[in-house]
């Protein structure tokens, strides 16, 4: 008898599903998945390494780039492991300005995924709805950060600024008449804060937009329900976390089993999946967009009420300001010294992990007390996720092998590191 | 201009005939293929609006020059002829999946009187030619050697075979209800207003011709042969330049095809949905509504070409056994039951095929 060749495809690098550089290596039965075995390292950039080889504060910038749709999420991980080295407190402002951005980047993070799931799937209005609102997302970290994805806003002691009052504004064109202008720029009037609490407002009801096309969809859902399965026993044993574990059916997360910051405080359910498949982590992670939609909210009335430092006062950590450091010889020393020298973290070993909108990103510090960690190793969800592809793909069709990809939230910035 | 004449009346009969085909056909494609361009230019506007976007405005006036600015990049882009593949073929492909699509204008009756072969068994002819056309996306698959091109090829092969047939007995309806395959008769038939129309007597057949038309012509929700996030861009995933932009016009005219066909076999055609109407023919402005005429066919592709929008808009794509369980297990049993339906409607003397 002829022996039966499998057919070998190669999927990525370049395609346009492997949500950046994955390459899957398929082994096919006509269009039904033998095996898949993801190959990484693509982007790998030796974020570890370059982390061991600067002051502790200058690496805040290389974790934006780790997972670069969720950005403040990976710089609170590292932020946090330095302050636990360093054994400070932060202001509570501070702790309240985290928890609202970081809950801004899951909504950040997660309209990207739906954005893209959609996309993966053939549902292409969806991409476009997503980045609308991501857009005012954005234009937050812009107002607080001065920059659009890559802010280094989090610092160990707090945060760089306090919110400013001012929106950024789109400014006259061509192509946009005078009414539109004003209707763009309507929310953009008044503070930072006035502009979240109005996207809020909004916000709800474009979720019940994305649902409206998607949820009740029955192609949408011969795509999803029973696609790549996963126990809860199997999640737990493959080190899934995160909306991946939680739509399995396991209620865990960080922010409620090891709250950080002020989320003690905070009002907000964990929606928890049944079945395992990629349309329950759909529902999973479409209503932790709503839950997150509250907790900025709550964020957005106490930081209302309640003005205060945002960074720690404590020149030997934190940075004077740029008034400070023009009138006082002192300060002049201390931003010179904590810019260049940063400052040397007392010697042992911490690990902070942070309930990343991906899953759990924790970050394991080792200080020798120099100004440079010894060892930084970063503990990806993502990485765990993509190792249980074959797991998840076998037996499926070549276009559900798209489905799992987008369900499992991949991105290389964080698998490769 | 008498002298014009007079040239004209000088000529052979025959040379008249030939001469007379050949201006119609340059008519017909050339209106076909502008109407290819521009409805490059509607999707991207109506799916934009519906997207939350503009669409293209930059080129010209409301960005009206976009498709020409298309053609005239793509045309000056090298043709890439992959190493491994069947050059023959490979060049070929591309003109085997655009031939069919403007030979069946051929029997497209587009306005009373005006058709440029009409022939007995048009619907036969629409039926083979329409078939053809999927030996242009095989070959191209096959004769590219590229994987994700074979892959798409095959999705396209079960994909067609599987909606032709389902196609094939609704029209297997139509021929019952009209009693002829001349596609000027099918639309004869029809006359009289829209209770008249086959819409209205066979609505399942016309659902099923429509979704399947769909399909036919690898549009979404069915475009699994491109499959754009799964196997990239399918059967034409090594093409560029000018043999690209020949499977997008085919895909185009395919497009502009089914629409027409499907007006005219269950939408009466150029057949006006106000006739007898007359109050209407004493408005002096109005009174083209109740006429017969090229504008109501084209008014009803564009409203079936504005569908084709729109479902790509609203719908996530289906797996490729989906589509296959949709043709064979719900779309040929609904049309077998209403040919059978029609059948004993016929027998019994109800309905418009009486």
């Amino acid at each position: 008898m002829a022996e039966i060749q499998s057919y070998t495809l190669n999927f990525g690098p370049q395609h346009p599903a492997a949500h950046g550089v994955l390459r899957l290596v398929l082994e096919l039965d006509g269009e039904t998945i033998q095996k898949a075995d993801p190959h990484v390292g693509l982007l790998h950039r030796a974020t570890e390494k370059l982390a061991e080889s600067k002051p502790f504060s200058q690496s805040i910038g290389y974790m934006d780039r780790l997972d670069y749709v969720s950005m403040m999420c990976n710089e609170h991980g590292y932020v946090l492991a330095i302050e636990k080295l360093l054994g400070i407190e932060v202001p509570e402002r501070a702790q309240y300005i985290r928890v609202m951005f970081d809950e801004i980047t899951r909504i950040l993070n997660h309209l990207m995924w739906l954005g893209a799931h959609g996309l993966d799937i053939g549902a292409m209005t969806m991409f476009l709805y997503c980045f609308r609102e991501r857009e005012d997302l954005m234009d937050c970290y812009e107002a607080v950060s001065g920059t659009r994805m890559h802010a280094t806003y989090y610092r160990p002691g707090g945060v760089y600024r306090d919110l400013p009052d001012t929106m950024p504004k789109y400014k006259e064109s061509r192509f946009r008449s005078k009414k539109e202008l004003d209707a763009m720029n309507a929310t953009r009037e008044g503070t930072l804060l006035d502009f979240i609490e109005a996207f809020t407002d909004k916000f709800p009801g474009c979720v019940d937009e994305y649902e409206t096309l998607l949820t009740d969809n029955r192609i949408w859902k011969q795509r999803t329900v029973n696609i790549g399965v996963v126990t809860p026993e199997r999640a737990m044993n493959l080190g899934f976390s995160g909306p991946m574990l939680r739509g399995s059916g396991v209620a865990w997360d960080l922010r409620k089993k090891q709250p950080y910051e002020v989320y003690d405080r905070m009002d907000f359910d964990i929606p928890v999946g049944v079945n395992g498949d990629c349309y329950d982590r759909y529902l999973v992670r479409v209503e932790e967009m709503r839950q997150s939609n509250r907790i900025v909210r709550q964020c957005v009335e106490w930081l209302r009420e309640n003005p205060g430092p945002v960074m720690l006062d404590d020149r030997k950590i934190t940075v004077p300001t740029r008034v400070e450091m023009k009138d006082d010889m002192e300060s002049l020393i201390h931003h010179f010294k904590l810019f260049t020298e940063g400052y040397c973290v007392p010697e042992g070993e911490a690990y902070a992990a942070v309930e990343h909108p991906k899953g759990e990103f924790g970050v394991y510090l080792v200080s020798d007390g120099a100004n440079k960690p010894y060892r930084v190793k970063i503990r990806a969800p993502g990485f765990a996720h993509l190792s249980a592809m074959s797991e998840m793909v076998e037996g499926h069709m070549l276009a559900d092998v798209v489905a799992v990809i987008g369900t499992q939230d991949i991105v290389f910035g964080e698998v490769d590191r | 201009m008498g002298f014009v004449v007079g040239i004209w009346e000088s000529l052979d009969p025959m040379l008249q005939y030939v001469i007379l085909s050949t201006f119609k056909i340059l008519i017909v494609t050339v209106g076909v293929i502008l109407t290819v361009a521009f409805s490059t230019y509607f999707e991207r506007k109506v799916i934009g609006g519906m997207q939350a976007r503009v669409g293209p405005n930059r080129v010209g006036p409301m960005g009206l020059g976009q498709p020409f600015a298309d053609v005239i990049k793509l045309l000056i882009k090298e043709i890439v002829v992959p190493t491994a593949s069947n050059k023959f073929l490979f060049v070929i492909a591309p003109l085997l999946s655009l031939i069919p699509a403007l030979a069946t204008w051929a029997v497209m009756p587009l306005h009373p009187g005006f058709v440029i072969a009409d022939i007995n068994a048009g619907l036969l002819y629409v039926l083979a030619l329409t078939s053809v056309g999927v030996y242009g996306v095989i070959l191209a698959g096959w004769a590219t050697n590229s994987k994700y091109a074979l892959l798409g090829a095959m999705r396209s092969a079960a994909q067609i075979v599987a909606y032709e047939i389902a196609m094939g007995f609704a029209l297997v309806g139509v021929l019952m209800a009209a009693g002829s395959l001349n596609l000027g008769d099918i639309i004869a038939k029809q006359e009289g207003g829209v209770s008249n129309w086959f819409l209205v007597w066979l609505f399942p057949l016309f659902i099923v011709y429509w979704v399947s038309g769909v399909a036919e012509t690898n549009r979404a929700p069915f475009d699994v042969a491109e499959g754009e996030s799964e196997i990239v861009a399918g059967f034409h995933v090594e093409y560029s330049g000018v043999a690209f932009a020949l499977f997008f016009l085919a895909e185009y005219a395919n497009m502009v095809l089914i629409s027409g066909m499907t007006a005219i076999f269950f939408l009466g055609g150029w057949a006006s949905p106000f006739e007898g109407w007359t109050f209407l023919n004493g408005i002096p402005v109005l009174s083209f509504l109740t006429e017969p005429g090229f504008h109501w066919l084209f008014a009803k592709i564009c409203f079936f070409m504005y569908s084709f929008f729109w479902f790509r808009a609203t719908f996530p794509r289906y797996r490729y056994d989906q589509i296959m369980r949709l043709g064979w297990k719900v779309f040929i049993p609904v049309t077998i039951i209403w040919i059978a339906v029609e059948a004993v409607a016929a027998w019994a003397n109800v309905g418009p095929w009486a």
